[in-house]
């Protein structure tokens, strides 16, 4: 045990108080070692102050340091620099911090360039996802990480890493990407009209970890500064380009609504990531998830059409034309961002009445997003549920079948 | 966190905060946030306060993009100085309750500024040093091991552990923080 000895013994130039050693400053040098000179003890300082070189150099260099005063000198200064050494804390950042400090800057100076605010549930998620990707390491990049979803009958799982589920939400962003003129991240591989499923097993059978030769982490750089890129350029990009259609596949959304996509994908593969490294991870803000549940909710008529059209769900009551007021669900969503809709069940474009609701589900938000992930059957998600059980299930089936990859 | 943004960077943040542009103050916080409030927290030993700093040195970065001149340095270290005066200024404040003399707290503010003046220096020194320092520090490696750990010579080792402490121990000879001026600075 050299090291508790190194700094008293810098600080007041004496011998070691070593029993062995005789008092006449006669130093037992065994015969078969040379002694090392002073460029090589000077050398040896830095080492020597933390603790790191061995019992016979530690002896050696606290020897010479009493009668090398350049040395002594240096090696109190290094030994006082260890002192200001400490390990990682790792004080995470509370991750709310941004929001505040952001909007206390903006109170400041207001924004003339502003992040519009269809854009801000991405700009925030992909932060929190960022901060939490600067804190794990190589071995975590490699983590097992499960990816859950419902295919329309069933709860479906993939087993994969953490990095390939960054590179899976590299390209899948890069859908709005190529909307805003931005570069695609699958260069030539990028097909007209693919899915997002099909551009992730692109991307994935490029480098399932990420580019080749570098280290798993490396697709986090990537998709970091295209996040920014699509944050940045949809705050120039003015107020109609809210309204450009992004293709995902067969079917299209406005740019808008994919932002908010893009925001609840991104936070719902988080979770799978710290779920993964058992990392806690908190909900989007409450404005935020509003508005992930707010689209859930605008795309279930949709979605139950799709269902019956693909035989999973019985046949509407009656094909209703657009406007007229039809059969309708009370979607009540509970807890922080949270809310009413009002669900056409009959057809997507019939408007809904309060005479004519049918039927009420009560969850909540976080919930509700969960099942919209497909994170959880449908048949355990809502708390409460009365009246009519077909257009409950068909409502439930149909926001597990929002969920893909 | 540790590779210093190329002054290209710098310049064309310091342009984009100036043209007020959010998405630009978003960048700049999820590159700049985690050293802002660590160098804070390792002067002020306080979560709130800490989160204050933060506010402070944001609001006047983006309040004040002009104020940044890329001739004297990086947009980083000018960062960190401005974390700094306004940590130890609130420091001061925090400590100047009657309860402590004039010099118990220069003391803890001297104490404070080299503490977190090292943070700095051990975030900023060049990678093979600090990898040298992790594994000789964190890892309670002998500078053999390290040498083997490293890739590197064991001459190597030696050196690399010694020149990282040479620039750690700047941290004490820093200038010393002078007292918050009557006017500017951070606000």
């Amino acid at each position: 045990m050299s090291g508790p000895a190194g700094p008293e013994a810098a600080r007041v130039p004496e011998p070691p108080d070593d029993a062995a050693a005789p008092p006449t400053g006669d130093h037992p040098v065994p015969p078969a070692l040379p002694a090392p000179t002073h460029k090589v003890l000077k050398s040896l300082l830095g080492a020597w102050a933390l603790a790191a070189c061995s019992a016979e150099e530690t002896t050696a260099v606290e020897e010479h340091l009493t009668d090398c005063a350049t040395c002594a000198d240096e090696a109190v200064r290094l030994r006082d620099a260890v002192a200001l050494l400490h390990p990682e804390d790792n004080l995470d950042l509370d991750p709310r911090l941004r929001s505040r400090v952001l909007s206390a800057c903006l109170g400041r100076r207001p924004a003339r360039v502003p992040v519009p605010d269809w854009v801000a549930p991405y700009d925030a998620e992909t932060a929190r996802l960022d901060a939490l990707l600067h804190d794990i390491g190589e071995a975590e990049w490699r983590a097992p990480v499960r990816l859950k979803w419902f295919d329309g009958e069933r709860p479906v799982a993939r087993d994969t890493t953490a990095a390939a589920v960054i590179g899976h939400l590299l390209a899948v962003d890069g859908l709005l990407a190529a909307v805003l003129g931005l570069p695609d991240p699958l260069g030539p591989l990028a097909t007209e009209g693919a899915t997002p499923t099909e551009r992730t097993e692109a991307f994935w059978a490029m480098a399932a970890d990420g580019p080749a030769g570098q280290p798993p982490g490396a697709v986090h750089g990537g998709w970091r500064e295209q996040s920014h890129a699509l944050t940045r350029t949809a705050s120039f990009a003015g107020a109609e380009a809210a309204d450009r259609s992004v293709p995902y596949g067969p079917v299209s959304l406005p740019l808008a609504d994919s932002f908010v996509d893009r925001a609840f994908e991104c936070w719902v593969h988080a979770v799978d990531i710290a779920d993964a490294i058992d990392y806690p991870y908190a909900p989007p803000s409450a404005g935020h998830l509003h508005r992930m549940v707010d689209l859930g909710a605008r795309l279930l008529p949709a979605a139950i059409a799709d269902r019956r059209r693909a035989g999973l769900a019985p046949p509407p009551y009656a094909l209703l034309p657009v406007g007229v007021p039809g059969r309708t669900l009370h979607l009540e969503v509970e807890g922080s961002g949270g809310g009413h809709w009002y669900i056409p069940l009959d057809s997507p474009g019939a408007t809904t009445s309060a005479a004519e609701t049918v039927a009420h589900v009560a969850l909540d938000a976080v919930e509700f997003c969960r099942l919209a992930a497909g994170h959880i059957p449908p048949e355990e998600a809502a708390a409460g549920q009365t009246g009519d059980r077909q257009a409950i299930r068909d409502a439930l089936y149909a926001t597990a079948s929002l969920s893909r990859l | 966190m540790a590779t210093e943004a190329p002054p290209r960077w710098d310049r064309k943040m310091q342009q984009r905060l100036a043209h007020g542009e959010a998405a630009a103050l978003g960048e700049l916080y999820d590159r700049f946030a985690s050293l802002v409030h660590t160098l804070a927290h390792r002067v002020l030993s306080d979560e709130t306060a800490a989160d204050r700093v933060t506010r402070e040195v944001f609001g006047y970065v983006w309040e004040n993009p002009g104020a940044y001149d890329p001739k004297q340095g990086s947009l980083r270290s000018w960062i960190a100085a401005l974390t700094h005066r306004q940590a130890v200024e609130r420091l001061r404040q925090s400590q100047s309750d009657g309860e402590n003399t004039p010099e118990e707290i220069e003391e803890r503010v001297r104490e404070a500024s080299a503490a977190a003046r090292a943070d700095y220096i051990v975030t900023s020194m060049p990678a093979p040093l600090r990898a040298a320092l992790d594994l000789a520090y964190l890892r309670r490696l002998d500078y053999r091991q390290a040498a083997v750990d490293l890739g590197v010579t064991e001459d190597e080792a030696r050196r690399r552990l010694r020149l990282g402490l040479q620039l750690l121990s700047t941290a004490h000879h820093a200038p010393r923080v002078p007292s918050p001026p009557a006017h500017g600075g951070v606000r």
